[in-house]
């Protein structure tokens, strides 16, 4: 990261910041999304690796992949309303 | 994402930038928090990934993420108490 000295930053360039920020963090997101993706789906269909990945285990794999992205939306859903709920109680 | 916290002390950065990265911050943080649900919820949940998330697995997903809640939330409040009555910590 280099070094931040914003104050003769022109508002262009402080747009452009910003949206390089944006996609930065979308591109980690990404990535994080991924490397688990990729790791639990291994987990769960491939359980003895063969010379190649045969058609069952592309097809576990691309349900798989589906059902984390299922699982990611509902645990995001569930964590915001719960915030919701806290700060409702504070 | 472990440090952007320094930013807020970076001398003549203007408050705009200022506010946009402390909402980006919050932002990628509740994704790293998600992202952490999801991955061992997934673990306890799911068990062989099928055409849809099931009921049973969502509830069990949604429980999963409400009562970690619940246990850290225990644990600090809990945590807090032993501080003040200066136990605990030898």
């Amino acid at each position: 990261m280099e070094s931040l000295s914003t104050g003769s930053l022109s508002g262009a360039q402080k747009e452009e910041l910003m949206d390089q920020v944006k996609q930065q963090i979308a591109i980690a997101n990404a990535q994080e999304l991924l490397t688990k993706m990729s790791e639990k789906c291994f987990k769960k269909c491939i359980t003895k690796p063969g010379t190649a990945l045969d058609s069952s285990e592309q097809k576990c794999i691309a349900m798989c992949m589906d059902r984390y992205m299922d699982a990611w939306n509902l645990v995001s859903r569930t964590y915001s309303s719960r915030i919701q709920r806290e700060r409702n109680n504070m | 994402m472990s440090d952007l916290s320094d930013f807020s002390s970076t001398k003549g950065a203007d408050s705009e930038l200022q506010e946009f990265l402390m909402a980006e911050k919050q932002k990628a943080q509740f994704h790293a928090q998600i992202h952490e649900f999801n991955d061992f919820c997934w673990d306890k949940c799911v068990d062989k990934p099928g055409s849809k998330l099931d009921s049973r697995t969502e509830t069990c997903m949604t429980n999963c993420v409400e009562r970690f809640i619940d246990v850290s939330l225990l644990i600090t409040n809990r945590f807090a108490q032993m501080l003040e009555k200066g136990g605990g910590m030898h």
